[in-house]
């Protein structure tokens, strides 16, 4: 199955709408990392709103693409972890240490939108400041 | 063939061979007896209750209403062997005494007072007739011990559940989720956290981060006194959790003896922000959500 | 009472059958949806062993109930090379380090029980249980 990658702007946004195999997996790697060099991306999102199971090879793959996309000079969010899904990923030891989480595609558009707009403010550790989220809604999909 | 209609002291097998027929006409016999002193026995029960200082925090013009609706419903259950109407009827009283105070040997006790009460009038009536009260005390005695089972289990059961129901809101009440201002959740723990509440804890937590759309939360530990491994772990657990849900944890509150705990224990404390109190907690979570800290807090804090 | 899937473990398709089963059952048995989450992810971590490390096994669900207690008993069973050095696959950092490791330590702490027995050149058996909560 594979995992439609939508570009916006400077960011590409991959969303994954059902559960998928290891093959899956790799080829979604395989074509983010290809992807971001070829549209000279900053921003890589993977949505993962429909996903019910990540396991230690989903959360190796998300965290090789997160470090891979950023060889490439893109930064990657992962959105849309499910409570269930993050309480199970913790007790497994799977924390995704050291790559950028967000509560939906919303928020991860604005986490983008901050990290990647220059001297826009002084950077803050979290995505979005108070009220003033990013000019990308859902709806702009 | 056991020995029929000759008084015989043998009790057991006087009424081995009464048919099915004999028993439901010993019953209606019985049945009528109750009926027909309907309210002297229940004057004797009531009575023998107080005597007991059963219900003793119930009045005295309660007990007897009580002792009347439990009466008729016996008789009625005697009559018919059906249960269910004394079942509701144990349930629904039980709902009502429970709050009360009053305690299960009470409810026992007041059971067996009127199997002891009926069975005595039974023994008045039918003393010159030994043969008779035996074959009447063996169709009385299995329907008033399976009476006196359904009101007892009745009542334990409503306990129990009234139990879990008051267990399920100290849960919920002693870990609330906070919103304080848009995006920000508060967490106060307060008493002993085992392995069960810090999952429930965990759980909920999380769920509220979703619902809100927080970006920050504030775990305020003053009122944890103390903190295993295991529950440090669980602590540490929820950060990491919440921090995949996109939202920023913020521990407030750690006293001198947890901290020591915590690094005896090799806790990986590099993985949470940790603030002083939790008045310096909430200033930390607004400065990240970007909110400007008014003058007069910064004066509170120097003062 | 008992109710049991059994499911051939060879591609990495298998894998997802695997704990959609294990999901549907644990629906059935009236686990809450955290824990239906953890089972499937169990489920998953010892599905792909086999896959990654055996190429071929077998994985039984099974619905329990004894001592007024209901879960799921999850049996994983291969005839692969089996895990030489168990003390260290049990081990935490080994399987979590992003190299090649098991999970197993992870799949222990996402159940109740966990039992494992392998043989060098036999094969692996990893039994698992997870109770409902009441």
């Amino acid at each position: 199955m594979d995992v439609p990658v939508l570009k916006q702007g400077h960011f590409l946004i991959a969303t994954v709408q059902s559960a998928l195999t290891d093959a899956d997996l790799a080829q979604l790697r395989r074509s983010l990392v290809e992807q971001v060099g070829k549209f000279r991306s900053r921003g890589v999102i993977v949505d993962v709103t429909a996903v019910d199971v990540l396991d230690s090879f989903a959360c190796r793959t998300l965290r090789d693409i997160a470090h891979m996309a950023g060889f490439r000079g893109a930064e990657t969010v992962i959105v849309g972890i499910h409570p269930e899904l993050a309480f199970t990923m913790v007790q497994l030891g799977l924390s995704l240490e050291g790559v950028a989480t967000a509560l939906d595609l919303e928020e991860g558009l604005a986490y983008l939108q901050e990290r990647t707009t220059p001297a826009a403010r002084k950077s803050s550790p979290l995505a979005t400041r108070g009220a003033g989220r990013g000019p990308v809604s859902r709806g702009q999909r | 063939m056991p020995t029929r209609g000759t008084p015989t002291p043998n009790i057991s097998t006087a009424t081995a061979t009464a048919t099915a027929e004999a028993a439901s006409t010993l019953l209606r016999e019985l049945v009528a007896h109750l009926r027909q002193n309907r309210t002297q026995l229940r004057e004797e029960w009531a009575r023998r209750i107080t005597e007991a200082e059963l219900l003793t925090a119930m009045t005295k013009e309660e007990i007897f209403a009580e002792a009347t609706s439990v009466y008729d419903n016996y008789v009625e259950a005697l009559e018919t062997g059906t249960f269910e109407a004394l079942q509701a009827y144990a349930r629904n009283l039980s709902e009502r005494i429970i709050p009360r105070g009053v305690e299960t040997h009470e409810v026992v006790g007041i059971v067996l007072l009127l199997r002891d009460v009926l069975a005595r009038s039974l023994f008045a009536k039918y003393q010159t007739d030994f043969t008779k009260l035996n074959r009447i005390l063996d169709a009385y005695e299995p329907a008033a011990n399976r009476i006196a089972n359904t009101v007892a289990v009745g009542f334990v059961q409503e306990r129990e559940r009234i139990i879990r129901e008051q267990q399920e809101a100290i849960r919920e009440l002693s870990t609330p989720v906070l919103q304080v201002r848009e995006r920000l959740l508060i967490l106060p723990i307060i008493g002993v956290i085992d392995p069960q509440r810090a999952r429930q804890l965990t759980e909920q937590l999380l769920r509220g981060i979703r619902t809100n759309r927080a970006k920050v939360v504030v775990i305020d530990i003053t009122g944890v006194a103390a903190m295993d491994a295991t529950v440090a772990n669980h602590l540490v657990q929820t950060v990491e959790a919440s921090r995949l849900l996109g939202a920023t944890v913020i521990v407030t509150g750690l006293s001198p003896e947890i901290a020591q705990t915590l690094v005896t224990i090799g806790v990986d404390l590099g993985k949470m922000t940790t603030v002083g109190d939790l008045q310096g907690g909430i200033e930390e979570a607004e400065r990240l959500l970007g909110y400007k800290v008014v003058p007069f807090v910064e004066g509170a804090v120097e003062a | 009472m008992a109710s049991a899937e059994r499911i051939r473990i060879r591609t990495d398709r298998d894998i997802l059958l695997a704990r959609q089963r294990g999901r549907e059952m644990g629906q059935t048995a009236g686990f809450v949806a955290t824990d239906l989450t953890l089972i499937a992810t169990a489920i998953s971590e010892l599905a792909r062993n086999i896959v990654l490390y055996a190429r071929e096994g077998m994985l039984e669900i099974h619905l329990v109930a004894e001592d007024a207690r209901c879960g799921l008993l999850i049996v994983a069973r291969d005839h692969g090379p089996g895990i030489a050095d168990l003390t260290r696959a049990m081990q935490d950092g080994f399987s979590t380090s992003g190299g090649l490791g098991l999970g197993l330590p992870g799949v222990k702490r996402l159940m109740d029980s966990f039992e494992i027995d392998s043989y060098p050149g036999l094969g692996t058996t990893v039994r698992i249980a997870k109770w409902r909560r009441s």
